[in-house]
Parts: structure tokens; C-alpha cells; sequence
């Protein structure tokens, strides 16, 4: 590989890998309150793509209120799901509520299937996003170069908000301990329901980011990137912020390498995913910063 | 100041308050004695509206909070220090007892209470970057009644703050609530050393299969022959 396909291929593989992290953040802060694997999150992503269409073809936004109405629709509807799906079952065993996940998630496929048909449709071109951009010899969409800043920043602040804030504070102790947390007068509805915004928010940003440089969404887009970032999740640890970005990272670099230095594995390039998890849970299961299994009581 | 009217609750299928009437003066350490399961928890988690209530009536400062939620209750001045410590293991001393605060907004007044409870309890003070779960059982025990009175409580109600502490640690603690009531909170104390309890209370209840069978002076119940004999041990 020269030097312009290996740097072609860092900016791809980097590229891919903050999208996927933006998504993984949002399984692992659910999986970090609620203990629940939330499997329509991939469904959601797909949803915002879904979303994006509809604002840019049928109604025309210019990016920028387009990036703004996607995200707010793409929460929405996250938070509706938790307040229709999840919220009911809190108090039941957790196989219950992830079982009521997986029925989500085939819900939003099939209501997409539905209402969209399952033709795939053309992601329209967002602005400046789709221009393309040469460093050197490196030609990329310029969203493939903004994609690992966004992804930075927003590690960084939601970082600053977990850490550092009372309400990042609050969303650490409901995680560990839902009644003690009441008894501070913390509301843990509002507090879930937060973790939901930033989640569905990130889905949405994601999306825009993810298909930006692909031509289809169709109902079934969000299926493996849903199911990769989970894997990222759990690679980076799940519970754990920048372990999410990190096993993003990760993946989205394994995945564009493969498929670089051995064409003829492009087939295999998910399955490959999956490899690195398989290895993961046997050598370390709680993953490369995952919280110790082991707690005090 | 609170006011417990023919309380009744069902829990996990029992009847586990049968009719439970409890009167907590101003200014006062009352304690709720009894053996395990009698109702002493529930109770208390009933005041806290964690639980259901089948029927009764719950006045708080000639207010009903009887159907208030958890966060409403808290900040009336209502706070539970739960049974088992229940600190944040991953949030540091200081993070615990800036969530204790969640509700306040006056600054001045949650720097003023940290002071008071550092003041209570130094080894908190040394230990503020710890983070709780790396603290010893009484550490623990001292970070969360800490972390309640940083609520600002006018009704400070502890469970079982004695449970698995050395006899040493549980003295203290006993003295450091006589010491907060006398900073003028009232205490609803459950005990199962009913002993200590009763030593620095000023009226008790004994709770009986989710009834009240027994009411009287703390230093009067020490002497009655059936304490004594069911949990006193003599």
C-alpha cells in the first residue's frame, strides 16, 4: 500500500470510525442508566436518515435548519419510544424490557418499510457537505474530514457534562442506585429522559454525518451500523463514554483497512467486525475501559 | 410537625401496615423499634412515597404530602437516610453531598451546611477527592447521613443507622444524632439496637406486625418489662 492509499484510507477509516462512535455513545449511555441494550437505537439512526430526506426533498430546508429539525423530530422520537416502551416495564425483569427493545426496533423497520416503501432512497446533497476536498493527494468529501472534529467536540462537552455538571452528577448516581438518587429529590424520569435526548441527538447528528458520503437510506441502513456500534460499545467497554469513541474508532479503522490491504475480503469486511468482538469478550469481557464487574455492596 | 394517620399498606402481596398511627413532635428524636419485618422500613419509605399506600393520610407541617411525589417531599424538608448507606460507590465524597444538595439553590447555605457537616464528621473532610465507594462502613455511614443533611431536612428519618458498624462508630453516630437535633432537626430514628435507641429518644414506637403495639418515653420503654424481654434480651 502506498503512501496516499494509507493516508486515503486513515481519513476514510477515521471518518467511519466517528460516526460509528457518535452512535455507540448512545448505547452506552442508555446501557449506563438503564441497563438496557436499546436495539432500536441502529432503527433510530436509520430513522434520522429517513428524516433528512424529508426536510431537504419535500420541504426544501437549506443544512442548517435541515441538521436542527432532524434532530429535534429524531429525539422525539427516541424519548417517545422510552416513555411508550420501556418506561412500563422498568420495574420488570430486564429480559422484558429488552425483548420490548427488539419489538421497536422491527416496529421502526417495518413502519419504515411502510411508509417509505422499501426502495431506497437518495440522500440529497446537504450543503457544502458533499463538496470534495483535496489535501495533498488526499480527496475526500469535506464531510469526511468535519465528521472526526464533531465527533471530538461532542466527546469533549458531553465529557465536561457527565463529569462536571450537577445534572452529569445526578445521571451518574441514578445509574448506580435509582432509589437512593430519589431520595435526593433527583427525578429519575427527567434524568432517563435526558440520557434519551443526548443519545437521539447524537443518532441524528450521526446519521447526517454517516450518509452524507453514501448514495441510499433504505430501511434496513440502520441494521449494521446499529449492530457494529453496539460492538463498539462493548469493544470500548459499555457504560463508558470514551470507550465508545475509542471501539468506534476501532472499528470503523479495522473495517476500511481490511477491505484495503485485501480487496478480496470486501465480503468479509462485517464479519470481520464481529471477529474483533468474539476475541474481545474472551480475552477481556468487560472490554478495553469497561467498568470493573466486580462492586462493592 | 409530622403527623401519621391510620397508615396501610400492602407489599409484595402482605398486609404490611395495618392501621399505623405515628405523631413526631417538634424539636424531638422519636424512634421506631421493632423486629425484622414488623413494618419499620415501610414505613418510612411510605412517608417517602417510594412505595404505594393503600389508605391513610400523611401531614408534614399542617401540610398533606400524603400523594406528593418523592422530589416534592424531599423539598418540603422530608429526607431519608436509607437503610445500607446507599452512597454513590463512583461519585467522590464531595459529589455525594453536592447530590444531597440537588434540590437547593442558595449557594451560600449548601457552602454553609458542607462546613457543618466537615465540622461533624472530619474524616470527611480528609477524604473529600475519595471516591465513596473506597470508604470504610462508617465512613459510609457517616457520608450519608452527610449527604442527608445537605436536603436541608426538617425531618431527618434514618434507617438503621447503626447496622454493621463497629460499637465504637455506633456510639459516635448515636452522639452525632443528638447533636443534630439539637441543631434543631427533628429525628425519626429506626433502630435495631433498641437499647441505644431508646437511650437518646425522647418517645418511641414499637411496631408489631405492622401495627403500633407500644408507645411511651424512650426511658420509660427501657423499663417496661415486655421490651426488655422481647428487644432488650433480659
Amino acid at each position: 500500500m502506498d503512501q496516499v492509499t494509507l493516508f486515503q484510507n486513515l481519513v476514510t477509516g477515521v471518518s467511519l470510525g466517528s460516526a460509528y462512535a457518535l452512535i455507540a455513545i448512545g448505547y452506552t449511555m442508555v446501557y449506563g442508566i438503564l441497563r438496557l441494550i436499546n436495539f432500536a437505537h441502529g432503527d433510530i439512526f436509520m430513522m434520522a436518515g429517513y428524516f433528512t430526506i424529508f426536510a431537504v426533498s419535500s420541504f426544501g430546508m437549506p443544512w442548517y435548519i435541515t441538521i436542527l429539525f432532524v434532530t429535534v423530530v429524531t429525539v422525539i422520537l427516541g424519548v417517545t419510544i422510552e416513555k411508550v416502551a420501556y418506561r412500563p416495564l422498568r420495574e420488570s425483569p430486564r429480559m422484558s424490557i429488552m425483548i420490548s427493545a427488539i419489538g421497536v426496533s422491527y416496529l421502526l423497520v417495518n413502519s419504515a418499510t411502510y411508509l417509505f416503501t422499501g426502495l431506497p432512497r437518495a440522500f440529497p446533497q446537504l450543503g457544502f457537505l458533499q463538496k470534495v476536498y483535496h489535501i495533498g493527494d488526499v480527496s475526500a468529501p469535506i464531510v469526511t474530514f468535519i465528521t472526526p472534529v464533531v465527533t471530538i467536540v461532542i466527546l469533549f462537552v458531553l465529557l465536561y457534562l457527565v463529569n462536571f455538571t450537577k445534572i452529569g452528577m445526578a445521571m451518574r448516581a441514578v445509574s448506580k442506585d435509582f432509589e437512593a438518587a430519589r431520595l435526593m429529590g433527583i427525578e429519575i424520569n427527567k434524568i432517563i429522559s435526558i440520557t434519551f435526548v443526548i443519545g437521539c441527538s447524537l443518532a441524528a447528528i450521526s446519521a447526517i454525518l454517516y450518509f452524507s458520503p453514501r448514495p441510499m437510506v433504505f430501511p434496513f441502513s440502520g441494521f449494521m451500523p446499529g449492530l457494529k456500534c453496539f460492538v463498539a460499545a462493548v469493544l470500548g467497554g459499555i457504560g463508558n463514554i470514551p470507550g465508545a469513541v475509542i471501539g468506534g474508532f476501532i472499528i470503523g479503522l479495522a473495517e476500511t483497512f481490511l477491505v484495503g490491504i485485501f480487496p478480496q475480503l470486501t465480503g468479509y469486511s462485517d464479519a470481520f467486525t464481529f471477529v474483533l468482538l468474539i476475541v474481545m469478550l474472551l480475552f477481556r469481557p468487560t472490554g478495553l475501559l469497561g467498568e470493573k464487574i466486580a462492586e462493592k455492596v | 410537625m409530622l403527623h401519621i394517620e391510620d397508615l396501610n399498606i400492602h407489599y409484595g402481596g402482605i398486609h404490611a401496615l395495618r392501621g399505623v398511627n405515628i405523631e413526631v413532635p417538634d424539636r424531638k428524636i422519636i424512634s421506631l423499634i421493632g423486629a425484622n419485618g414488623a413494618g419499620k422500613s415501610t414505613t418510612l419509605k411510605a412517608i417517602m412515597s417510594l412505595i404505594p399506600k393503600t389508605s391513610g393520610k400523611i401531614v408534614f407541617n399542617g401540610k398533606d404530602i400524603t400523594k406528593m411525589s418523592t422530589r416534592n417531599i424531599v423539598a418540603e424538608g422530608v429526607v431519608l437516610c436509607p437503610e445500607g448507606r446507599r452512597v454513590f460507590p463512583d461519585l467522590t465524597v464531595l459529589e455525594n453531598m453536592t447530590m444531597g444538595a440537588f434540590l437547593r439553590k442558595d449557594k451560600e447555605g449548601i457552602k454553609k451546611d458542607m462546613d457543618w457537616v466537615f465540622d461533624l464528621f472530619p474524616r470527611l473532610q480528609e477524604r473529600k477527592w475519595q471516591l465513596a465507594g473506597t470508604l470504610s462502613g462508617g465512613e459510609q455511614q457517616m457520608l450519608a447521613v452527610g449527604r442527608a443533611l445537605m436536603s436541608k431536612p426538617k425531618l431527618l428519618m434514618m434507617d438503621e443507622p447503626s447496622l454493621g458498624l463497629a460499637p465504637l462508630i455506633v456510639k459516635s453516630i448515636l452522639e452525632i444524632i443528638k447533636e443534630i437535633n439539637d441543631a434543631g432537626v427533628n429525628v425519626l430514628l429506626i433502630e435495631q439496637n433498641a437499647k441505644a435507641a431508646l437511650e437518646i429518644s425522647d418517645y418511641a414506637y414499637v411496631l408489631e406486625t405492622g401495627t403500633v403495639s407500644l408507645s411511651g418515653m424512650g426511658r420509660e420503654l427501657l423499663k417496661n418489662d415486655k421490651v426488655r424481654a422481647a428487644y432488650l434480651g433480659e
